[in-house]
């Protein structure tokens, strides 16, 4: 085949790859059609609040000038969790070779992918006037480069989400048409995706870090704070993602990946504490001003003390799964205990965003008020909303990929001249 | 107006000023109510054109009068009263200053309202620039009762000579004993002191640095500004902010028309739209004129002083040259051109 066919070919079969490929993914059992029913109902419950909160303002959520972050921005950073620890499915095949993974490693990618865009999503929904979004697209508005850290994440960011939308597509695609890949175009791309997930997480860290007026932010151990959670959360994500795609797809993973990954969580965790217990030491030995957000989250002020259960909970459900996981045991119960203690890891770090990040930090202001944040039902809506969707892409994206991956999704000429020929 | 300040502060005879902020609130609320309804206050749909505007620095002359133009029609109809939009340009060889003297301040907040009233904030919800901070005299107890309630307790361990009680001060906080919300029946209290806060104006401005879209820059005066078409409503700013002065619209701002000042600057106090941030200017409408800022002419003690800082001759340098002055949160590194000072 001529380089001149092949072009000619590869213009034409997009359009059937992407019928193709979603018409396998919209396919399932009752289950599958339950899930995907059960997100539908948020989307149709969000669309509505979106509406009320696109025409009304920010004032719809809980948000104030006391406590300027909502659940949105809250949310936004645990994606940026996520998305970087899906490059802890990549490392392992491409960096250490591993066979058992050399498959997956696009489902980690679709991780990426996804929760780029539901970070993304989110984002949006915290700006006061998303039709002005324009003025911070480079040569179109003003981009304040380089003193600007949120100029650094829409780079970041941006750049992290096209990254993963072409090595995703390529793979897939190539693997529909049954060709080979060009390793000398698709290998760098994954080795500056590899870089770029924890990159898009120390930026994102450093966009809070960087505030001085918000003690409990202003802290050097944030950024590893972030990605050891990222890799708790993640990976507790992929756990629950694998065990149901071995169980319900035909496609093979094998229990050493499990085990790889329950090893992360344990030592993620395990980081995660040696940070709380480091930033807690500082601050509390010296006990200065510094400390303030962190012992009204411990004791809450003069009764207001909404956030000390919250802090309580998420700093018991982060210790105990890291003492259970180093059974080996129960890091092997992949049908029952392990599926638990992922969902609750990973629900924990999504809970100690906004509880224990985010809106504690607000407390006291620079000018000395100690505030609850409450949110508003249009808020968890809105924030239901975007989770839906994102899992909806996810959960599309990801059985796609399977149907492409077990050879179910593939070109109808390849399957018919037995490889590639016109 | 006049009557309204007569009604709000009556002057009595041993200097003392009896406050009825409630009442001024009330009324204000009720204003808000009444013209929530009216139709005359219903913000305008904003052009296309006023859409696609760029930022305001950037413009030409030509593009700044469409600009203003197209807002003095659109303020205008919305408030029922013709409504000016000023492009005064900063004056050259001038950085102002503020000087706030602590030791004469009242509390009585006629400043707060005088700025809300100069600067069209929005009644409902209600966004005020300046925070006066109440505190009470004599922080440190010496009671025996109290000797053990503070914190650090003393310990079941023993207290090893290292545990502290009560006696050395309340329990820690930022500021934990400042109150925003005082409202007594006379002020001033013989048991407080009153620390206004706004914004300091900083010469390395965090909020500045922080802005992803540079709609809040310094101007040739040293005024840190707004452009409120072009914010984007990502609150960096307000995150940076250790003076806690920067408000944002978190709905569309209620201004009733009978209230508005129509005499507006475009970077100043014209009305804002909803999801974009605002702050004190120093009145920039009004000392681009080499006019006072409203809360300098409206505290009734004179705590507040307001001028050329390049001026050796200004109220300003003098204050800076004779009293013991400070600026808040120095630790900061911003420097404000807002200073502190007692006599």
């Amino acid at each position: 085949m001529t380089m001149k066919q092949q072009i000619a070919s590869a213009s034409q079969k997009p359009i059937a790859f992407a019928r193709d490929f979603f018409s396998y993914a919209i396919k399932g059992g009752n289950l599958y059609y339950g899930w995907l029913l059960f997100l539908s109902f948020f989307v149709i419950a969000g669309l509505f609040t979106t509406y009320v909160q696109m025409t009304t303002g920010l004032i719809v959520t809980g948000a104030t000038d006391q406590i300027t972050w909502e659940l949105f921005i809250s949310n936004f950073i645990f994606t940026a969790h996520i998305a970087a620890a899906a490059v802890l499915v990549v490392i392992p095949a491409y960096i250490y070779k591993r066979k058992d993974m050399k498959e997956l490693a696009v489902l980690g990618e679709i991780i990426a992918l996804t929760f780029v865009i539901i970070g993304l999503n989110f984002i949006f929904y915290h700006m006061g006037r998303i039709d002005r979004a324009w003025h911070a697209i480079p040569g179109l508005g003003i981009f304040n480069f380089p003193s600007s850290m949120l100029t650094y994440d829409i780079i970041v960011l941006n750049t992290y989400l096209a990254i993963n939308l072409v090595a995703v597509s390529y793979l897939l695609y190539m693997r529909y048409l049954g060709q080979p890949m060009n390793t000398k175009f698709y290998t760098p791309l994954i080795y500056v995706a590899v870089a770029w997930g924890p990159l898009i997480h120390i930026v994102t860290a450093f966009i809070l870090s960087s505030n001085a007026a918000i003690y409990s932010w202003k802290t050097a151990v944030l950024p590893f704070a972030f990605l050891s959670m990222a890799g708790a959360s993640g990976s507790s994500l992929v756990i629950l993602m694998f065990l149901l795609i071995r169980k319900f797809s035909k496609l093979q993973i094998a229990d050493s990946v499990i085990d790889f990954f329950s090893q992360v969580i344990v030592w993620s965790l395990g980081l995660i504490i040696l940070v709380f217990i480091s930033e807690f030491f500082t601050e509390l030995y010296s006990g200065t001003h510094h400390a303030a957000s962190l012992e009204f989250m411990i004791d809450g002020h003069h009764g207001l003390d909404a956030y000390v259960p919250w802090f309580k909970m998420t700093m018991t459900l982060i210790v105990l799964p890291f003492i259970l996981l180093l059974n080996t045991t129960i890091r092997k119960s992949y049908n029952s205990l392990l599926p638990v203690i992922c969902s609750v890891v990973f629900l924990t770090i999504l809970i100690e965003k906004p509880a224990v990040l985010v809106f504690p930090a607000f407390s006291p202001t620079p000018l000395g008020e100690y505030a609850v944040y409450h949110p508003t039902l249009i808020e968890i809506c809105n924030v239901l909303f975007i989770w839906a969707v994102g899992f909806i892409m996810l959960t599309l994206l990801t059985k796609g990929a399977i149907g492409v991956l077990t050879g179910e999704v593939r070109d109808s000429k390849t399957v018919e001249a037995g490889g590639g020929a016109k | 107006m006049s009557e309204d300040k007569r009604e709000m502060v009556d002057e009595q005879d041993d200097g003392q000023v009896k406050e009825s902020r409630r009442d001024f609130l009330k009324k204000m609320g009720v204003a808000a109510a009444a013209t929530a309804a009216a139709p005359a206050a219903t913000a305008k749909a904003v052009s296309i054109a006023e859409a696609l505007q760029g930022h305001f620095e950037l413009m030409s002359d030509e593009q700044k009068q469409k600009a203003i133009a197209r807002l003095e029609e659109r303020y205008s109809e919305q408030f029922s009263k013709q409504t000016t939009v000023a492009n005064t340009p900063a004056p050259d060889g001038v950085l102002f200053g503020y000087a706030l003297n602590i030791s004469k301040c009242i509390g009585c907040r006629r400043c707060v309202e005088a700025c809300v009233r100069e600067n069209n904030q929005s009644r409902d919800p209600a966004i005020q620039w300046i925070r006066v901070l109440r505190m009470e005299k004599g922080n440190v107890t010496f009671d025996a009762k109290d000797l053990n309630a503070g914190k650090p307790s003393s310990s079941s361990l023993g207290d090893h000579g290292i545990q502290s009680g009560g006696h050395a001060g309340k329990p820690v906080g930022i500021s934990g004993y400042t109150d925003h919300y005082y409202e007594p029946e006379q002020v001033p209290e013989d048991n407080a002191f009153y620390f206004p806060v706004q914004c300091q104006q900083c010469e390395k401005p965090a909020c500045v640095k922080a802005c992803p879209v540079r709609a809040t820059y310094r101007d040739p005066n040293g005024i840190v500004v707004i452009d409120y078409n072009w914010c984007i409503g990502c609150r960096m700013c307000q995150l940076a902010c250790p003076y806690w002065a920067r408000r944002f619209n978190w709905g569309e701002p209620v201004l009733p028309s009978e209230e508005m000042n129509p005499k507006t600057h475009y970077l100043g106090n014209r009305p804002r739209p909803r999801g974009v941030m605002e702050k004190c200017t120093f009145c920039l409408q009004r000392v681009r004129d080499g006019r006072y800022p409203a809360c300098v002419e409206a505290c009734p003690v004179g705590a507040r002083k307001f001028g050329n800082l390049l001026d050796p001759e200004s109220e300003v340098r003098k204050v800076l040259a004779t009293k013991q002055v400070f600026r808040f949160k120095e630790e900061f590194n911003t420097d404000p051109k807002f200073f502190y000072y007692m006599d």
